[in-house]
């Protein structure tokens, strides 16, 4: 019974605080993408044809975890498969964070273009039974920046 | 030291190659940040020490790579290259690797 009623609090406080969390983190997310809109980073290799640039390594990481609520949900996933809905929103909020925050190195910087992103997954943390505990996501790419005469 | 992930720099020239140069390192995180993490795994959302911890490990995977590199007479690392393993429970190498060269100023 006590195990129950310990489960049940830790699913309502995943739950309710992640739910709050992820919108919350959407809504910053998607303002920003909003601001940094005129920085466009892309994966293309081939550099175009303009010569006064300097270029500048920029990256942005971030690690992120996942509440017991959603991790519950994947266990039940795991039984019957299929799209684990619940980890997809969390990875896909962690890339674009990631990328974010290397957009906002760079425009610090004063770039104009990101070129070459690339992009890293990895679980850090391992938590019980190998679940996935946290990810950490990094996004890094080279800068052209217009160089000052 | 110019560092950058293309395979070549606007405005410069390859003049010599100098082969692969690489840098690594690997960190634990300590008891405290261990237990925060694993509340933030009831709550979710942003592990802000790791985050720091592996940014600044990569920084210094990144600086070893430069000395490498400015040791053996390059002025710039290109096709930068960082990857992340977890070697064991708790702890993590980062990994960062690149082709040193020599480049001088284009003045075609």
């Amino acid at each position: 019974m006590i195990d129950l009623i310990i489960l049940l609090t830790l699913l309502l406080l995943g739950y309710g605080f992640g739910h709050y969390a992820e919108k919350k983190h959407y809504k910053d997310i998607i303002q920003r993408e909003k601001a940094l809109r005129n920085l466009p980073s892309v994966s293309s290799k081939v550099l175009p044809p303009i010569t006064q640039m300097d270029n500048e390594l920029v990256s942005g990481n971030v690690v992120i975890s996942v509440d017991y609520f959603k991790r519950f949900l994947a266990g039940l996933r795991n039984i019957f498969g299929g799209r684990v809905t619940s980890y997809e929103t969390l990875l896909d909020r962690a890339r674009r964070e990631a990328i974010l925050r290397m957009k906002e190195q760079a425009h610090a910087m004063g770039a104009k273009l990101i070129f070459n992103v690339k992009m890293e997954t990895s679980s850090i943390y391992k938590g019980r039974r190998n679940s996935v505990g946290s990810v950490e996501i990094l996004a890094y790419g080279t800068a052209l920046i217009p160089k000052q005469h | 030291m110019i560092l950058t992930n293309l395979e070549n720099i606007t405005g410069k020239r390859i003049t010599k190659h100098l082969g692969v140069v690489s840098g690594s390192t690997v960190r634990a995180k300590h008891v405290g940040r261990d237990i925060m993490a694993s509340l933030k795994n009831i709550f979710g959302g942003e592990l802000k020490g790791y985050t720091e911890l592996l940014h600044e490990s990569r920084e210094e995977a990144i600086k070893r790579m430069e000395q490498q590199a400015s040791s053996i007479g390059a002025n710039a690392i290109l096709n930068i290259r960082l990857t992340t393993s977890s070697v064991a429970q708790g702890a993590a190498e980062l990994f960062a690797y690149g082709t040193a060269v020599i480049v001088e100023d284009d003045h075609d």
